[in-house]
């Protein structure tokens, strides 16, 4: 059914911009950590549209499940009713830069020539691959970025004892 | 079909909004919340890319699957990436706005220029 396809890519797609539209816009800073957490589980539906079932499921453990709440605790913390989330001196400099730079990006995809995959008919090669995401991304993980693995796990260590040697009380 | 371009686009246009809001606001945790946005432009882009680009080794060999497995699913592995790094960064970023409050009892990154000159 592509129509229905189409359909669901056109929604998920209005709910990621107007998401992250309102993440900027509202002046509740909790509201805009909710609307954080919505533009993330809008992506974890662009993800499943692209086959990348493993990467929809992380998406919404890390992003939907840790890391907007980590986000709520911090803005509960340091909760300034009254300043609200007011812009700085830089604001239409800001959104000059940014139209630009998406004017660019706009015109760089429409004018670039890209070289497509061919279609995912089934028995085909291709088809295999993206049929079985999941076994075949850990198949690449663990053969090919192997290292890069180690070395994330060295990362996220050195940030969890980096947050904690911050945080702690003198 | 949505294709390679609608992703881009879109993934553009969560990009840019997140580069506005990192530029121009003034609060701490909005100018966080703004480059978790960015990550997820460009982790978009990524996938999208790994969905629908063929290297040249995969026109050539239509049919093993090992090199189509190799470099189809580079642009999925390197979002994974982009996931952890990000979450590393928040962990760190939020750490540095909490300890930055306790001792300044503001999150205005205007008033925080003590590394200016």
């Amino acid at each position: 059914m592509p129509a229905f396809e189409v359909i669901v890519w056109y929604n998920v797609a209005a709910g990621v911009v107007l998401a992250s539209l309102m993440v900027i816009h509202l002046k509740d800073l909790f509201k805009a950590a909710l609307f954080l957490a919505l533009t993330f589980l809008t992506v974890v539906g662009l993800f499943i549209l692209l086959r990348a079932e493993f990467l929809a499921v992380v998406q919404l453990l890390i992003y939907v499940g840790a890391i907007s709440i980590l986000v709520i605790f911090a803005v509960m913390l340091t909760r300034d009713v009254h300043e609200g989330n007011p812009f700085n001196r830089l604001r239409m400099p800001a959104m000059t830069v940014s139209s630009l730079l998406l004017a660019t990006i706009v015109y760089a995809v429409a004018s670039a020539n890209w070289t497509k995959l061919p279609e995912l008919t089934s028995g085909s090669a291709i088809h295999k691959v993206f049929g079985d995401t999941t076994a075949n991304l850990g198949t690449v993980l663990l053969n090919d970025y192997a290292l890069a693995i180690e070395i994330s796990a060295v990362l996220l260590v050195s940030a969890i004892i980096g947050a904690i040697v911050l945080v702690k009380e003198r | 079909m949505p294709g390679l371009e609608h992703y881009l686009v879109l993934s553009g246009i969560v990009f840019c909004i997140g580069l506005y809001g990192a530029l121009s606001k003034r609060n701490m945790i909005t100018v966080l919340m703004s480059v978790e946005l960015m990550f997820t432009g460009v982790t978009i882009a990524a996938v999208s890319m790994s969905r629908y680009i063929a290297p040249a080794v995969v026109l050539a060999n239509p049919n093993d699957t090992g090199i189509i497995l190799n470099s189809v699913l580079t642009g999925q592995a390197f979002a994974l990436f982009i996931i952890t790094v990000a979450a590393a960064e928040v962990a760190v970023g939020l750490a540095i706005v909490i300890a930055a409050y306790r001792i300044r009892k503001s999150v205005d990154v205007t008033e925080l220029s003590e590394m200016r000159y």
